[in-house]
């Protein structure tokens, strides 16, 4: 029904119902995203005009510019919404029909501002299969999931599967664990199906640790049902009666939805006993980690679940045969059990359509680090390192040059720029070194050490380490002494050799997953920026300019200007020097926080930062050389 | 059966086993710090690497099952390579100068290394030298340098505790102190702490282990691979010059012991593995106390005459001439033997054969009438028989073991371990105790009855039992008699009336009848909490009847388990130690066997009964007996009651409080010392042997006792050995026939063993009950002698304890078990301590109509109100010695007391 404030002239005058959706992601709250929805929803019940729901989702993925606010079905969106922002959206836009175009998404090359989120290169270019409901439904009503067709292929999977023909479909899918190994998980499934034993279990990994990886939480956050039907769908065609959802206690909005999803799937009877009247009961627990890493490793994860010290064991016996209490346990990823119901509802052969020959399907990944768009992404399998950054990360910020993409998380591997057209998927990844993992992708541009993003990765695989078996506990450490001596100056000749044979013995001698993978940024930084590493041990030279111990800071003599700016500034009282005296740096005193640079007046650039080399200085301050440009003659620095 | 292939060898193995242990049956060695046979594979050290052909990568042999027709290599030089690069990452963290050090063979002990380098970072001053299992693998190994730099730890070594020491700079974190802490001792005083390389094994909040449970088993101790967890008594004493196998002295388990041996000295003790029942577990008491009370500075060694008052050392033929003298002076109604379960089968043997054939007195009783009587008198009655019915070792087996009357982690440690072992494989526990006992923990039901209301609850059980017709109507049918009988006498036990008798909630009951009823086999264990009552026999009635009703009788896993108090109590039991029974339990009153007594000990014997321990302390009171020759454990006796004797004879390890007032001290040789055997409470007759020459002028028992009767003019005295003593025993007591040292030599024997050929009986009553058929016996409730009223408010309740486990001749409550236990305690619930205005560890005397006894007062919710708990140990002198009429017990575990605020400083 139109309101009758309706301007008639305006090109985007709406006469049908809108609903304007506020993303109630932890990204976007954290943002203020809670206090826009309240705003929006004052607003535009004082508004008076018809039509126009307000509601909020999960997680678009698109973090970077929230808040965000979405307005369907014609799908305008809003970035960086300020609470302030909301008057003029409702007025200007809902009401009177003008779009407020200073928030939209501006592309960041041309400029350009582009009203639909479907137009903009982060999201045109990706395939949502997985984040197909994420910013599009309400995560907390049940109503708007089965309104999209969700449960729709449980109910499929009830009236018309066996269990060994789910298993077939989703074998023929070719759907691989997406937690990161890649196992395919029709055939895990079948495993446990065929293990003997009344009791069996299903457990969905939600411990999701990696550093800037966040691909689970917003899954959850946004769409917790696909999660519980996919886990349904696998429980019948395992067999088993009780799953649990060990999800970490630092998601407390991922665990509060869960809670309110699960609750609403038990009042629907599509969890508990004699699910849609098919005979078949199931539970779902959630449990909540503790913040180890390590427990998101499976058999560490089961240990948590029975209560005791997170620490793997090893394999075989594999938990299809002997997992949680000794029974037989299915364990996927989020983003496994997610895929399912869409495999079972557009059919196995669809699915398998998408990706490459071995990687099905499409993988979802989060694009942090130095590129224009980060967030959360969905691509095909198959897509080239360099379509992920340039197409939808929109390349690197600044114009800079774009130096290695970290996969895997913690424990991937660093791909450097001759990589870039390296389709991405299980193989080629682990054949260049790295790993899919659980989905973090981190991209470095050129003012990145590798030695320290090395030395940084390690730092946080070797505290993480449980402690149980030797090379982990062991061997992680000594590696990052070295890595730690590099980067301070005292790399000792032979030490890349001593760090690659360490790598091998904790990638050969660790008991579970933790271990194995840790070395990989390590070997990989060495393998593609071994020239970094040298530059450290033999020069002791950091061509990053990163690592402290390695840099210094200079005042260049002839560019000084004695403005007293840097003097004033430094903390350390490292410089010397007077009104329209050159300063300089004593070098014992630096601290190199770089603040001198930070502050010198850019008209003067008077600061440089060197690795390895040394500039000329006058010993004591000396007058300042009278600039030959006229400019610079007349120029006053601003003093006080 | 699996076949595989290790290293070009088949080797067969049964299904279920790793490949390390199928490459160890097959006698190849994989180097491992981590495995341990008594633990679940843990995968940590990653020494035992192997490739397995289709297997990726390294997998470790003591994690993998063994599949058929897997291929393995275990010694490969990639392998070998591997396990050099993963020792070097461990000795990065151990101190390693002498394990690599190409001249350790010339190193000699106590002095500085001669690679001139820090003693304490080398082996020499390591606890462990010699018996490190790390010095074998890097032995193994091969290993000549270490390139990457060392990190000493450098965390304080921990002393807080008692017994051992914790250094954690030798801890390698092979996780199995932890494990068998957890997995096997249930007790999980310790966890690993802290992640990554700061990984560390602690106790919850960096606490002593004394406040994290720990309960000084030492299994940590024995399972460390490394010197990072040592006992503190033999730090110093380096490796010893032998072992000797032994069974242990202080309950009975009878756990299988090692004793290291130095120079005539027991430097330590290590609980025995292979092939022991208790398969390398041992407690606090074995595995820490024997050096100690072995070698106390305390330990009489010259025997003593009073005179003047005083008593003096004298020769061995002074004191014993002295004795003969005296003794021969009396009638045998006169005199009285008082005996001591901790002596030997051999020893009680011959004591027994003193009093009847020299002495002629059947007054001869010792310890077993204060916990194991009624188990004799009642069991007899129900199975004709009065013995455990089934194993320790069968105990892990069982679907649902009711625990009733006894603190078994306490008292009987190494049962404990196999009780905590069924619940692990999903066993169900009942405790029934009013005392919050430590099982409690572990327990699926816990029924708190009150003190002495034992019948009942059991009742209460029983007619739930048949109400819902959970019994085994086929076994009873087939084996036991009066049933009928018997259930009309539950009549009276409805649920009701069970509840306001014992306070057990009636769901509780019933959830017990239906658990022990329907989970099978069942095994029941009980101890001193149900004997020591004045129905203490009724109480154990009432147990096999429940066994009989459920058909757990003569089934594996099943059975009526008492736990007697000290070790021998089934041994001198089964010698006839007893003024009723003669060796074998033959009735004195029996005509016949007093025939058969008397020709094979050539003699005419008394005809009469003699009088039990607390008739014969009464009997000195009236002035009745007026000689007495008490052997061993004094823990029982009222010193009162001996003041008024003529003639007082001690014989023991130390100088006791009788032995304060007696007329003629002799000393006696701890069992380290003397050859024999014990008879634990699963039956078994296990040998004792000598390690050490007898300390000082101190002698066996059995020496004694025969030098005695010879100078008395005892015929059949002349044993020079006590191998010879068993030949004899053998010739009267039936169920011991086929039992000799030689055959025990290869490991013990459960009695009845018929024959040379026969292999024991571990299981009682597998076909029949010994006199055919089980009898069920009704039972009325009959409440304990001394109830609470006005005067004495409070019911005290006693409890044996772990730490200071009966007084006398192996008492354990001196030097560092003191610190333990910390002296007298009474518990008293927090309800009554408000009522009482009393608080945690205030000073108070605790009186009954008895006497008084100061105790220091703990508060804890560990008992109904009403109810206060003390160790018996100290409350020897206020509890109820009224007596059980058919096995004369007395009752000490029900008495009325009150607890009095006085001004009485607390010496503890």
């Amino acid at each position: 029904m139109a309101s009758r404030t309706v301007d008639k002239e305006s090109p985007f005058a709406w006469s049908g119902v809108r609903t304007v959706f506020v993303c109630k992601g932890t990204g976007c709250v954290s943002g203020g995203s809670e206090e826009i929805y309240q705003a929006l929803k004052r607003e535009v019940e004082s508004s008076e005009v018809d039509g126009i729901k307000v509601d909020f989702t999960g997680c678009h993925g698109f973090c970077q510019r929230g808040p965000l606010i979405d307005i369907e079905p014609d799908g305008f969106f809003y970035t960086e919404v300020k609470v302030e922002d909301i008057p003029e959206i409702v007025h200007s836009h809902l009401v009177n029909g003008y779009p407020v175009e200073r928030l939209f998404y501006h592309d960041p090359l041309t400029g350009k501002a582009i009203p639909y989120y479907r137009d903009i290169t982060f999201y045109a270019k990706q395939q949502r299969i997985v984040l197909r409901n994420c910013g599009h439904i309400n995560p907390e009503k049940i109503e708007d999931y089965l309104a999209v067709g969700g449960y729709r292929a449980l109910k499929k999977v009830f009236l018309d599967m066996t269990p060994e023909q789910v298993i077939e479909e989703v074998k023929k899918s070719g759907l691989r664990g997406r937690g990161g190994a890649g196992f395919p998980t029709g055939q895990k499934w079948e495993f446990c199906r065929g293990a003997p034993g009344k009791e069996k279990y299903l457990i969905c990994n939600g411990d999701e640790g990696d550093p800037g990886a966040f691909m689970d939480r917003s899954i959850l956050e946004a769409d917790p049902h696909s999660v519980i039907e996919g886990m349904i769908i696998a429980a019948y065609a395992i067999g088993a009666t009780q799953g649990y959802i060990y999800c970490r206690a630092e998601y407390p909005l991922a665990v509060e939805r869960l809670k309110i999803a699960l609750k609403q799937a038990e009042e629907r009877g599509l969890l508990g006993d004699n699910i849609l009247d098919s005979n078949f009961d199931f539970q779902i627990e959630l449990k909540e980690g503790a913040g180890a890493f390590v427990c998101g490793e499976e058999t560490g994860l089961m240990m948590s679940i029975e209560g005791r010290r997170g620490m793997p064991r090893s394999r075989p016996p594999f938990p299809a045969i002997s997992g949680l209490w000794g029974k037989p346990t299915n364990i996927n990823n989020v983003k496994s059990f997610a895929s399912v119901p869409v495999i079972i509802d557009h059919g196995a052969g669809w699915y398998a359509s998408i990706g490459t020959e071995t990687s099905k399907g499409t993988a979802v990944f989060a694009l942090t680090g130095k590129t224009q768009n980060s967030g959360l992404i969905e691509v095909p399998m198959g897509i080239s390192l360099g379509d992920i950054i340039y197409e939808i990360g929109g390349g690197i910020i600044e114009g800079k040059r774009f130096k290695a993409a970290q996969t895997g998380g913690p424990s991937g591997g660093c791909l450097p720029a001759s990589m870039l057209d390296q389709p991405v998927d299980y193989e080629s990844l682990t054949q260049a070194g790295s790993m899919m993992g659980s989905g973090g992708m981190v991209v470095v541009d050129e003012d990145t050490c590798m030695v320290d993003l090395a030395r940084y990765f390690l730092s946080f695989t070797q505290a993480e380490s449980c402690g149980k078996c030797v090379p982990c506990r062991v061997g992680t450490r000594h590696m990052l002494n070295i890595l730690e001596r590099i980067t301070r100056g005292e790399g000792q000749p032979g030490d890349i050799e001593r760090l690659n044979k360490l790598a091998q013995l904790v990638k050969n001698g660790s008991l579970c997953g933790l271990g194995q993978t840790a070395p990989n940024p390590v070997l990989t930084t060495i393998r593609y920026f071994r020239d970094e590493y040298t530059a450290h041990v033999d020069e002791k030279r950091c061509p990053a300019l990163v690592c402290t111990e390695l840099i210094s800071y200079y005042i260049l003599p002839d560019k000084c200007q004695g403005c007293r700016i840097c003097l004033r500034d430094c903390p350390a009282g490292a410089i010397s020097g007077g009104k329209r005296m050159v300063h300089i740096i004593d070098q014992d005193k630096c601290i190199k926080c770089g603040s001198c640079l930070d502050v010198c007046p850019t008209r003067f650039s008077a600061v440089v930062q060197v690795s390895g080399e040394k500039v000329a200085v006058p010993s004591k301050p000396i007058p300042v050389t009278v600039s030959k440009t006229k400019k610079g003659a007349s120029a006053k620095p601003s003093i006080d | 059966m699996i076949s595989l292939t290790i290293d070009g060898q088949k080797v067969k193995v049964s299904e279920g086993m790793t490949v390390y242990e199928a490459a160890k049956a097959a006698g190849i060695y994989i180097p491992t710090l981590c495995y341990h046979p008594y633990l679940t594979p843990y995968g940590a050290c990653r020494l035992c690497v192997v490739e397995i052909d289709k297997m990726r990568g390294f997998p470790t042999s003591c994690t993998t099952p063994a599949s058929d027709g897997m291929v393995v290599s275990s010694d490969t030089p990639q392998l070998q390579e591997l396990r050099r690069d993963i020792l070097e990452l461990i000795l990065t963290e151990h101190p390693y100068v002498c394990l690599t050090c190409e001249r350790k063979q010339d190193c000699k002990p106590y002095r500085a290394s001669i690679r001139k380098v820090g003693v304490t970072t080398g082996c020499q001053f390591c606890p462990k030298n010699g018996r490190c299992e790390l010095q074998e693998v890097a032995n193994y190994i091969g290993i000549e340098e270490i390139t990457l730099p060392y990190e000493y730890k450098e965390l304080p070594i921990d002393r807080a505790d008692p017994f051992f020491e914790r250094d954690y700079n030798l801890c390698i974190l092979c996780g199995r102190c932890v494990r068998v802490c957890q997995e096997v001792r249930g007790a999980g005083a310790i966890a690993f702490t802290y992640r990554g390389s700061e990984a560390l094994i602690g106790t919850a909040f960096g606490r002593s282990l004394q406040e994290s449970g720990c309960q000084f088993c030492g299994a940590c101790v024995d399972i460390c691979p490394t010197g990072a967890l040592a006992e503190r008594g033999r730090k110093w004493e380096g490796l010893a010059d032998k072992q000797v196998v032994t069974t242990c002295p202080y309950c009975g388990v009878g756990c299988q012991l090692e004793l290291e041996v130095k120079r005539d000295r027991v430097i330590g003790v290590s609980p025995k593995g292979d092939g022991a029942l208790n398969r390398g577990q041992a407690c606090v008491r074995g595995r820490f106390g024997i050096p100690e009370i072995v070698h106390h500075p305390q330990r009489l060694r010259t025997p003593m005459v009073k005179r003047n008052g005083q008593l003096v050392e004298v020769t061995w033929d002074e004191a014993l001439d002295t004795i003969a003298n005296r003794l021969s002076k009396y009638k045998g109604e006169e005199i009285a033997i008082i005996s001591c379960a901790e002596c030997t089968n051999e020893d009680s043997y011959v004591i027994q054969k003193l009093a009847r054939v020299v002495l002629a007195t059947n007054n001869v009783d010792h310890y077993a009438r204060l916990c194991h009587a009624p188990t004799i008198a009642s069991l007899s009655q129900s199975f004709d028989g009065g013995a455990m019915t089934n194993s320790i070792a069968e105990i892990g087996g069982a679907s649902c073991i009711l625990v009733i009357g006894v603190n078994i982690t306490a008292s009987h440690p190494v049962v404990g371990v196999e009780v905590k072992r069924a619940i692990g494989r999903g066993g169900k526990l009942i405790v029934a105790n009013p005392h919050r006992v430590e099982l409690c923990r572990f327990a699926d039901l816990w029924l708190q009855h009150r003190p002495g209301t034992e019948v009942a609850l059991l009742g209460g059980i029983m007619r739930v039992i048949i109400d819902q017709g959970l019994m085994d109507t086929a076994f009873i049918k087939e084996r036991c008699d009066r049933f009928d009988a018997f259930r009309e006498s539950l009549n009276g036990f409805d649920l009701g009336t069970v509840e306001t008798i014992t306070g057990v909630p009636q769901s509780q009951v019933a959830e017990a009848a239906r658990i022990y009823a329907s989970c099978q086999p069942a095994s029941i264990i009980y101890g001193d909490g149900i004997t020591q009552q004045c129905h203490g026999g009724d109480n154990v009635l009432a147990i096999a009847n429940l066994a009989m009703l459920t058909g757990n009788i003569g089934k594996p896993s099943a059975g009526v388990n008492p736990l007697g108090g000290l070790n021998n109590v089934q041994g001198a039991c089964d010698m006839g130690v007893m003024p009723d029974l003669y060796p074998g339990y033959q009735a004195v009153a029996d005509s016949a066997s007093k025939e058969r007594f008397e020709s094979a000990w050539g003699c005419s014997l008394e005809a009469a009964p003699g009088l039990t321990l607390v008739e014969i302390l009464q009997a000195i009171q009236r002035g009745q007996i007026k000689a007495v020759y008490v052997i061993g454990s004094d823990a029982v006796l009222n010193r009162e009651a001996l003041k008024g004797l003529d003639f007082l004879v001690s014989q023991g390890m130390f100088l006791s409080e009788v032995s304060q007032l007696a007329d003629v001290v002799l000393p006696a040789a701890s069992f380290v010392e003397k050859e024999g055997t014990f008879t634990n409470a699963e039956r078994r007759v296990q040998l004792v042997r000598k390690a050490i020459e007898p300390i000082g002028g101190s002698r066996p028992d059995w020496w004694i006792i025969c030098q005695l009767a010879q100078r008395l003019g005892g015929r059949g005295f002349d044993f020079n050995d006590p191998s010879q003593i068993m030949k004899e025993i053998t010739t009267l007591v039936p169920s011991y026939k086929g039992i000799s040292f030689q055959r025990l030599d290869g490991g013990g024997l459960q009695w009845p063993c018929i024959s040379e050929q026969h292999s024991g009986t571990p299981i009682l009553y597998l076909e029949t009950f010994d006199g055919g058929r089980g009898k069920f016996v009704p039972l009325d409730y009959k409440s304990p002698a001394e109830l609470a009223d006005g005067d004495y408010p409070l019911i005290l309740t006693t409890e044996p304890s772990l730490y200071y486990f009966h007084a006398g001749a192996m008492e354990v409550g001196l030097g560092e078990f003191s610190v333990l236990n910390g002296g007298a305690s009474v518990e008293v619930n927090p309800v009554d301590a408000i009522k009482l205005g009393i608080s945690d560890g205030e000073a108070v005397r605790v009186v009954s109509r008895r006497g008084e006894v100061e105790a220091k007062v703990k508060v804890a919710d560990v008992l109904p109100v009403g109810v206060v708990s003390m160790a018996l140990h100290f409350a020897q002198g206020i509890v109820n010695p009224v007596i059980d009429p058919v096995s004369k017990i007395p009752e000490y575990k029900v008495c009325a007391v009150k607890i009095i605020r006085g001004e009485v400083v607390y010496q503890g």
